[in-house]
């Protein structure tokens, strides 16, 4: 049989990235597998600008970006397969895969990439009462829809999760004729990025309203409106708060999880924040050899840093081939997010791995106002960075450099917190 | 004197940008982190740009729709007389990226241009 050097499993941004960046590096063989019909993930169906600006400095769209990556898959020469799905990897790096042509097939691989990207949580998660008519659709359906279909799936629309994806739908429906009457967030803040409540509300009217959510479900066949309430702290609906609103269609943008079902049964650990493989500063999972990247190890905002994230996940794999391996036994440090810091990614640094600088991505619980980032090595505070804004909607970043984290050689722990001002 | 607050679009991160505006028009703007933020900031209170991002039907493509962007911002007041106007537009398959869809939208003098490859429907495919 034959042995890949990678298989990167899921064509998105963050495959593809990992493919160039592994054959660049001296990755051979490098196979591609994608689920969907091109390779690009869900870009495709992002067609509005906003991408790209940190990467090419220009604004591009989702597939124009997707297509600067794809461009160079094919100048490389890097194998991919369409419309296959895999279904089972396990630690040995064997890939099972099937598609319409080639039936099941099982490959061999030196080293995998996973980048299956996220998928939207679905309704039944969010226990709203009511009858279940047609009109419901996460907002990632409804921009596959019209943006890739062509339908229109509705005129009248309530949206649910003030989410990146809402913000953009409300945006797209209204331009395309539908009334967006009204954005209604649980949570006391948006997730989703300034510019676009600016650009996708605030331009057209459309109101957002916190603290609010949907109490009950209208309709029979067809949705025929919603009832939203205010919600207290605790997330129970306010009396004499609630509100009817006639509508056909209700968006659901009430978040994104990484699709890890595969990685779960291949025994690779998660980590409850990310809902992602825990890895290290190499992006390698706790599988030797597996790696993962973009968000499927943990949700992004921006493409661009899928992009660099993969590109470097791509580059150890290529480095992992080259040593044979894993070497020898190394120091382990691990990474902890407290005091309002939910996660870091990676959450494990080996020092002695690599002598590089060390970019650690995360992510707090809630806003907070002139509140101090620290870092502290083992009990140490080695670094404090006052930040006038920090929410959960957007990913924060620290970078250490190395000579900081070799003066320290009983380092054990890295903590990041959120100090108040 | 008025105070205009403004969340600059141009980039993820979205500085908030004060613009003092007096009889005679902008006086100062401060809070922006590059110029770009100072040029959407004086565009902003100005005339107002979007760019617009959307969809046409496309004939005989392996996809029924392609999508396009106005190649920079028009002016927001002309947003909507823009997607109108694209309602109406069909291409013929093979669309490239960056091909010109209509030139010229609204009398803006911008265009709008491709942002997607949508080959031709290969009748072959469907044969045996
Ligand atoms: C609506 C929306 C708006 C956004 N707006 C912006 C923006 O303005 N600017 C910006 O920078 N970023 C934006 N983003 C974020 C950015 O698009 C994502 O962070 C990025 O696409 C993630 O890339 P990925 O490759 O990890 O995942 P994806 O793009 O989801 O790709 C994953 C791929 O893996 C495939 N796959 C999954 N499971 C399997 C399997 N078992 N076998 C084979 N293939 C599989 C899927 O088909 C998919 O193609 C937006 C995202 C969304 C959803
Ligand atoms: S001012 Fe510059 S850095 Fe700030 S949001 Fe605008 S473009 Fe981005």
């Amino acid at each position: 049989m034959k042995t890949y050097d990678l298989i990167v499993i899921g064509g998105g941004p963050a495959g593809m990235a990992a493919a160039i960046s592994a054959r660049e590096n001296g990755c051979e063989d490098v196979l591609i597998l994608e689920r969907g019909s091109s390779l690009g993930g869900i870009l495709n169906q992002c067609i509005h600008n906003g991408f790209g600006l940190l990467t090419f400095h220009e604004e591009l769209t989702g597939p124009e970006y997707a297509a600067r990556y794809a461009e160079k898959i094919c100048a490389l020469n890097i194998d991919y397969q369409l419309n296959t799905t895999v279904i089972r990897i396990d630690r040995e790096k064997k890939v099972t895969a099937i598609n319409a042509d080639k039936g099941l097939q099982i490959l061999q691989s030196k080293t995998i990439i996973l980048a299956m990207g996220c998928r939207e949580r679905p309704r039944g998660a969010l226990n709203i009462p009511g009858s279940r008519p047609a009109g419901i659709f996460s907002a990632g359906t409804a921009q596959r829809i019209i943006n890739i279909d062509g339908y229109m799936p509705g005129h009248n629309v309530v949206i649910l999760g003030s989410g990146d994806i809402g913000l953009i739908m409300a945006r797209r429906m209204t331009l395309e004729g539908a009334k967006v009457k009204v954005v209604a967030e649980l949570m006391p803040y948006s997730s989703g990025l300034k510019r676009n409540i600016v650009q996708c509300l605030d331009d057209f009217g459309i109101p957002l309203k916190f603290r609010t959510s949907v109490v009950k479900i209208h309709g029979d066949k067809r949705l025929t409106g919603v009832t939203l309430a205010r919600m207290d702290d605790r997330n129970k609906p306010i009396p004499d708060t609630e509100e009817f609103y006639e509508c056909d269609t209700l968006l659901l943008s009430v978040g994104l999880i990484p699709e890890n079902e595969i990685s779960d049964e291949a025994g690779i650990p998660l980590d409850p924040s990310t809902c992602g493989p825990v890895v290290n500063n190499d992006f390698e999972t706790e599988a030797e050899g597996i790696f993962a990247c973009g968000n499927v190890l943990h949700v992004h905002d921006l493409v661009d840093f899928v992009s660099q994230e993969a590109a470097s996940a791509g580059k150890n794999a290529a480095c992992y081939i080259r040593r044979n391996g894993l070497s020898n036994k190394e120091r382990t440090v691990r990474l902890f997010g407290s005091d309002g810091v939910r996660y870091t990614v990676p959450q494990i640094l080996n020092p002695d791995r690599k002598d590089e600088d060390l970019t650690v991505r995360f992510r707090v619980g809630e806003v907070y106002q002139n509140a101090f980032i620290s870092v502290f090595f083992n009990d140490q505070c080695i670094l404090r960075r006052k930040k006038p804004i920090v929410t959960p909607g957007e990913m924060e970043l620290i970078k250490l450099r190395k000579e900081q984290i070799n003066q320290f050689p009983d380092l054990k722990s890295i903590t990041i917190k959120i100090e108040k001002g | 004197m008025e105070i205009r607050y403004i969340t600059c679009i141009c980039c993820p991160f979205g500085c908030q940008i004060e613009v003092a505006v007096g009889s005679g028009g902008i006086q100062s703007i401060s809070g922006y982190t590059c110029n770009r933020g100072l040029n959407f900031a004086a565009n902003e209170v100005n005339h107002p740009e979007r760019m617009v991002t959307t969809t046409v039907r496309v004939i005989g493509g392996m996809q029924p729709q392609v999508s396009v962007k106005t190649r920079k911002g028009i002016p927001k007041s002309e947003v909507f007389r823009c997607m109108e106007e694209l309602k109406s537009v069909e291409v013929h398959a093979p669309v490239r990226i960056g091909d010109l869809i209509r030139e010229n939208i609204c009398g803006t003098g911008i265009d709008v241009i491709a942002t997607k490859d949508v080959q031709q429907i290969n009748f072959q495919n469907f044969s045996d």
